[in-house]
């Protein structure tokens, strides 16, 4: 990158916030995803929206790439970049309005997800996607990557809450979509097409989303099952009884032997299946429906079944769910996380493909997720070092990919396409999807430097 | 260093929220998975050890909070120190190092003596002409800020003062033996009074032996290995000697120092052993709460309670402290939001960087006053010199103390 052009960006947002010393470009040079790396050739940290539309107008005179970074956790390689300019939004991190009387919220693109649950939570209000990472994921990541998180299955994920949108287009023009109704027809729905784009339409500045009466009562549930099908059999029965919870958590064999190694929570090990099942909202209606929750589990001949007295029995019946990465992650150096998502009526025969095919690739995967919405993480524990089971686990994903794709369902749940799944995404869409896409891209960003090589 | 270490960390960033570091700069740079990245880059040669690299792992204050927050068990804090110590083994120790950390803290006695000048300094009335004219202006800044941290000392350090055994108080349930830290004994001997007290009331016969050293973590925190195994040795073989139920420090560096003993003489049978008693004080009085609930008397106070990372984040202890407060009838215990973020003081961090250091301070003395109590209680002599200079400065209405001083005093009823 030229040093005059670099000068430029540096008289945009100050000295302190450029960042082109080596060993600050080989730190942006990842996020969260195994094995991806490259390295950005400058990193800018601007404070405002118009210093993002200055960086975006001069980026588009010279021709320059723009890939925007959150807190640099995505799991598919969305935020890097190879010799353009990466963008944190880390210091735009102000909560703007909490507007009550219409119950939104207006955020600026760095504030972290869980910032925004405990100052709507405050009010009595709940804004539901709660993406793994919530403690430290920003509210412009979770935009640009439409996060799920636990709660999906109940309350949606991000793109149910999105309702306006300020957005700094390539060329450093603003697009405002949408606001605070609850109801807008006019012209293309614009927002869910910014929604879940991965940084390659647009910058976003502000965002406004919708907020929800916070639940008034929950029910926390964990049930054992000595039979994987009978767990899958029990949630498809959840369902069918019109229960829907706000939680309905699996851990596979694999996993709850690892939880048990890791933190002896109690977990017996001749079990195949734990499912964590929590049910919010009216006292009296989740009273009736966590009966019908423990009706249905025995039914299905779990072993065992728990219903939490009180607030902390409920975080110690979630243990199991919230150890289950840690304990799988400590066991090899390498985890390959993914979320390979089918209609939740095919959780069982998944489960079985995952388990088939990592015998057939001789490869640990442990799988646990969000059984009630069919978004399942298979695990893969490898050792980066070892290219050869490396090779294997990439082999075993492909083929879980494809069993998804022919179940109906997908290759990603809430992860995104980025760089990592870019070359499945075909498979799923076809030539007409990648040609809609492509179509979308050239209408938003015809030079094609935002976060270019991500998605197809 | 151990490879293995260092790839262990999936980049996750589960780590940022926790570390002070970052949450005041938003830099990678600046934050525990950065840093793992940057000391592997090392390893792998993609980077050299330049000057800027080095600066950047400096600003870490090893609180080890990343470490509670790692789904992986890497400790971010910990592997900086390795790296600087590796570094520092091919190096060799300067001249101050070699001085302060061979010739000084190792031997109680001259480092009693070292700090006579100070206290004649403050009761000869210097200190006060001192403040008030400002003449500390003139040394070094970091000469100032070391001034401006110290409290008013003790006549005399508790090391020479307290009794080798102090008896415990009617039935004798065991013996304890004592690790007197040093800032404790030189600074805050009040607290440690308050702490032998407390185990004898309990029926602890408390053996204080005066051949003891420093723990060594002055040498572990300048990279002096070899200053480290000889404190260790020392103390081991000093209390090794003592039948004892428990080895007991108020100190949480200390704490979390002489627990690493059985790792820093690996193979070491009797350094395990050591390490395997250590506890901290809070550890020990939690056991008898009842017993200790019967003999407290009220002291009308609004409280809360700062987590040192050498207790929270380095020893895992968290509850005991605050069971511990909450036994004192009337007295109102408040939560601090986020009260296991670190206060800045970090060995001798609020010397080395004192702009971050304050950063972190400010921040720290933002929510004590939001909680609005009277008192301020903690359990570590390095938080209690920052966190007073804190208070002074930003929130005088609001006092400090530790943990066992507040409980003795509710022995006495005298808040």
């Amino acid at each position: 990158m030229e040093q005059s052009f670099i000068k430029e960006l540096q008289t945009i947002v100050g000295d302190q916030y450029t960042l082109t010393d080596r060993e600050s470009l080989a730190v942006y040079g990842y996020d969260s995803t195994p094995e991806l790396e490259s390295r950005p050739g400058v990193v800018l940290l601007p404070g405002s929206l118009s210093e993002v539309a200055r960086i975006l107008a001069l980026c588009h005179g010279a021709g320059i790439s723009v890939t925007p970074r959150g807190s640099g956790t995505n799991l598919s390689g969305g935020s890097l970049s190879g010799g353009g300019v990466v963008v944190q939004t880390s210091r735009m991190n102000r909560i703007v309005e909490v507007d009550e009387e219409n119950l939104t919220a207006t955020v600026e693109p760095g504030v972290i997800t869980s910032a925004l649950h405990r100052e709507v939570e405050g009010r009595g209000l709940f804004y539901p996607p709660d993406p793994g990472s919530m403690n430290i994921s920003t509210m412009g990541g979770n935009v640009a990557e439409n996060s799920g998180g636990l709660r999906g299955l109940k309350y949606g994920v991000t793109a149910d809450y999105v309702t306006g949108l300020t957005t700094v287009l390539a060329d450093g023009e603003l697009l405002h979509t949408g606001g605070k109704t609850v109801k807008d027809v006019a012209g293309y729905s614009l927002n869910p097409l910014l929604v879940s784009s991965e940084g390659t339409l647009g910058f976003f500045t502000s965002i406004t989303v919708k907020l929800i009466p916070k639940p008034r009562a929950k029910i926390t549930m964990l049930a054992h099952f000595p039979e994987l099908n009978q767990a899958a059999l029990a949630v498809s029965a959840i369902i069918a009884a019109k229960v829907i919870p706000a939680t309905l958590e699996f851990l596979d064999k694999v996993t709850i032997k690892c939880v048990e190694d890791y933190s002896h929570v109690g977990l017996p090990l001749d079990v195949d299946a734990v499912l964590l099942i929590e049910v919010d909202g009216h006292p009296a209606v989740v009273a009736e429906e966590a009966a019908s929750v423990e009706e249905i589990c025995k039914r299905h001949r779990c072993s065992f079944f728990q219903t939490a007295k009180d607030a902390d029995e409920a975080l110690k019946l979630a243990t199991a769910r919230r150890t289950a990465l840690s304990a799988l992650a400590r066991l090899k150096p390498t985890t390959i996380l993914e979320d390979a998502t089918v209609p939740r009526s095919c959780i069982a025969p998944m489960l079985q493909v995952i388990q088939e095919t990592a015998r057939k690739y001789n490869l640990t995967i442990g799988t646990f997720g969000h059984a009630g919405d069919g978004n399942l993480h298979p695990t893969c524990l490898t050792d980066e070092r070892d290219k050869d089971e490396i090779a294997r686990a990439h082999a075993a994903f492909d083929e879980i990919f494809d069993a998804a794709i022919a179940m109906g369902g997908t290759i990603t749940g809430e992860h995104g396409v980025g760089l990592a799944k870019k070359r499945y995404l075909p498979r799923l869409v076809g030539e007409s999807g990648i040609k809609v896409m492509r179509g979308i891209k050239q209408a938003f960003d015809p030079k094609g430097i935002l976060n270019p090589g991500k998605v197809f | 260093m151990d490879y293995v270490k260092l790839i262990n960390c999936m980049r996750c960033g589960m780590c940022l929220p926790s570390c002070p570091t970052y949450k005041e700069t938003f830099l990678e740079t600046a934050s525990p998975r950065g840093r793992v990245a940057l000391i592997r880059k090392v390893q792998e040669g993609e980077l050299d050890q330049s000057e800027r690299l080095l600066e950047y792992l400096s600003l870490c204050l090893d609180c080890q909070a990343c470490a509670s927050a790692c789904p992986c068990g890497v400790n971010a804090g910990e592997l900086v120190t390795e790296f600087t110590c590796e570094r520092k083994g091919g190096e060799g120790l300067s001249f101050m190092e070699d001085l302060v950390l061979r010739r000084l803290v190792p031997h109680p006695d001259r480092l009693e003596a070292s700090l006579v000048p100070m206290r004649l300094y403050q009761r000869t009335g210097l200190q006060k002409l001192v403040r008030k004219l400002g003449v500390m202006k003139l040394f070094p800044e970091s000469l100032e800020r070391m001034e401006g941290l110290l409290p008013n000392l003790p006549a005399r350090p508790l090391r020479q003062t307290i009794a080798e055994v102090t008896p415990a108080r009617g039935e004798e349930r065991g013996t304890v033996t004592f690790f007197l830290g040093c800032v404790m004994s030189l600074i805050f001997s009040e607290a440690s009074r308050a702490t032998v007290r407390l185990l004898s009331e309990l029926g602890y016969r408390v053996v204080t032996p005066r051949n003891q050293v420093c723990c060594g973590a002055p040498n572990m925190l300048s990279g002096d290995l070899d200053g480290l195994k000889e404190a260790v040795r020392s103390n081991v073989a000093v209390f090794g000697g003592i039948e004892a139920d428990f080895i007991v420090t108020d100190c949480g560096g200390c704490g979390a120092e002489l627990k690493h003993y059985g790792h820093h003489l690996e193979g070491d049978p009797e350094a395990a052993a050591f390490s395997a008693k250590v506890r901290d004080i809070s550890q020990v009085l939690a056991l008898h709460q009842e017993e200790l609930r019967a003999k407290l008397k009220p002291l009308p106070l609004t409280v809360t309670y700062h987590d040192p990372c050498h207790i929270a984040h380095c020893q895992g202890i968290r509850r005991e402290p605050r069971d511990l407060l909450r036994l004192i009838p009337r007295l109102e215990y408040r939560e601090l939001e986020a009260a296991d973020a670190c206060c800045g003081s970090a060995g001798t961090y609020n010397i080395a960087k004192p702009e971050m250091a304050d950063r972190i301070l400010t921040r720290k003395i933002d929510t004590i006053r939001a909680t609005g109590v009277e008192l301020l209680a903690t359990g570590n002599p390095g938080c209690l010199l920052q966190l007073k200079k804190g208070l002074a400065e930003q929130l005088p209405q609001v006092g400090i103390v530790h943990v066992t001083e507040l409980l003795a005093r509710s022995l006495d009823g005298t808040p």
